[in-house]
């Protein structure tokens, strides 16, 4: 089945996000980061292990009636680096772009070692520096360690 | 230049400022030795924060600072002090950035140090932080092996003991691989260094990783011992066991060379005899004194008046 046939099981949308190219399975995490879900009133379409051309099996997702933030398209490169999304105007593409991992991440994502003092009651927020995009690694700001992104991930 | 810097990490100090460094704590210990004070800290008021103890690191520091005509406040113990009451560190820090002109601070967490210098304009001096690093400790042992061995290029450094949780050890690899040297790390499997220490390490050929005391030792130009803690153990059977095998005695000062020296952050244990301590190669104890000059030279370097 081609990937065209593919995406039909999933209708247009008329206003709001679609974010194709995730790795296959981890759109239901991308969906928690983004705190969309029962309760944020959006209707999500997601469609999961849909054949891809680029990868072997890929996640899609469409959100209604929601923008994309600058500091979330950050977020998702985390969970999905490859991810494009469409931003959709009135059943139009109005731009897309590609996520793009960042030099630093401030604020999201928590530090996986207990020993840092960024885990304490203290008033900052946690600062981590990319060292590698593939495969994904940072270090922390604090305590200076460096983090394998499926450590990082699994902290937000 | 270090000047109103904080010292957090060693690649915090450039190479030309531990130049200085060492040439300035020359002169110090010339100071000291002719039993004369500095007096070039006057007015000027360091601040200790110990959330750890610590006896020679902290005497050290205030020390220095006092031989240097300057004063010292501390908070007496953690205690007594407004940290029992659940303050943050971020607030300690505010206070401590009025009283004061300079912060030293020890505490169990890691990353606390990089914390306390963005809370306040003065500069910070990291005195260990957790499992993370002890720069000024590392700035000593750099500076002994330089007055030990006359030169830190071109010579094989052997460590031993435990390389997973000794900060000392963290900072002191970082730094050596800036120089032209082989560092051999002996530890047991379970207290090897952590690959994200490696990961910071400027070129990785120069580490070799080994179980095996017997074999590096005759190569080794300097043999840094550190305590293999008993608590990180669950089975006290396995430590009675291991550390014999990471431990130096009369027999591995056979194995070495004439012109070799025995280095260790202290306190000492287990991980070196006292038979050792007579032997003019056990340099542990030379290594403690030079803390003082050390120290001064570095804080005369941060306050700019050097």
């Amino acid at each position: 089945m081609t990937e065209e046939n593919q995406t039909l099981k999933i209708s247009k949308i008329r206003d709001g996000i679609v974010i194709d190219h995730i790795p296959a399975g981890r759109s239901i995490r991308l969906l928690s980061i983004l705190n969309v879900g029962e309760h944020s009133g959006h209707t999500i379409s997601l469609a999961m292990r849909v054949k891809s051309n680029k990868k072997d099996y890929k996640d899609v997702v469409k959100i209604e009636n929601r923008n994309i933030a600058e500091e979330e398209l950050s977020l998702i490169s985390l969970i999905a680096p490859d991810a494009t999304i469409s931003f959709i105007e009135n059943y139009n593409i109005k731009e897309k772009r590609k996520v793009k991992v960042p030099e630093t991440i401030s604020g999201i994502l928590r530090c996986p070692n207990q020993n840092c003092i960024s885990n304490a009651k203290e008033p900052v927020e946690t600062i981590f520096h990319i060292v590698s995009e593939d495969p994904l690694e940072a270090r922390c700001e604090y305590c200076e360690r460096i983090f394998k992104g499926s450590d990082l991930i699994g902290k937000i | 230049m270090l000047k109103n810097r904080s010292v957090v990490t060693i690649e915090d100090v450039s190479d030309e400022d531990l130049k200085e460094i060492f040439s300035i704590a020359d002169d110090m210990e010339k100071l000291l030795k002719e039993n004369r004070k500095a007096d070039i800290m006057q007015s000027k008021i360091m601040c200790t924060l110990f959330y750890e103890p610590s006896t020679r690191t902290r005497l050290s520091f205030e020390s220095a600072m006092h031989r240097l005509g300057g004063s010292v406040i501390s908070m007496a113990d953690v205690k007594t002090s407004s940290v029992s009451k659940g303050e943050t560190l971020a607030d300690t820090i505010r206070m401590a950035d009025s009283y004061s002109d300079i912060i030293v601070i020890r505490h169990p967490l890691e990353g606390a140090a990089r914390l306390a210098s963005r809370f306040t304009n003065k500069p910070v001096i990291n005195a260990g932080d957790g499992s993370g690093q002890h720069p000024t400790q590392t700035i000593m042992d750099l500076y002994t092996i330089r007055k030990e061995l006359g030169h830190i290029d071109g010579i094989n450094v052997l460590m031993l003991g435990d390389l997973k949780y000794g900060r000392t050890v963290h900072s002191l690899i970082i730094a050596l691989s800036r120089f032209n040297v082989k560092i051999t790390l002996v530890s047991p499997e379970s207290l090897k260094i952590p690959d994200y220490i490696l990961k910071r390490v400027h070129d990785e050929d120069k580490i070799k990783l080994s179980t095996d005391l017997e074999s590096s030792l005759p190569e080794a130009d300097v043999v840094y011992v550190t305590r293999i803690q008993r608590e990180r153990f669950t089975d006290p059977n396995e430590y009675q066991a291991l550390i014999g095998s990471y431990s130096i005695d009369s027999n591995s000062l056979e194995m070495m060379k004439k012109d070799s020296i025995i280095m260790h952050p202290l306190p000492r244990v287990d991980e070196i005899s006292t038979e050792v301590d007579r032997d003019p190669r056990a340099a542990y104890f030379r290594q403690a004194s030079n803390g003082v000059p050390v120290r001064m030279a570095l804080i005369s370097k941060i306050m700019g008046v050097m």
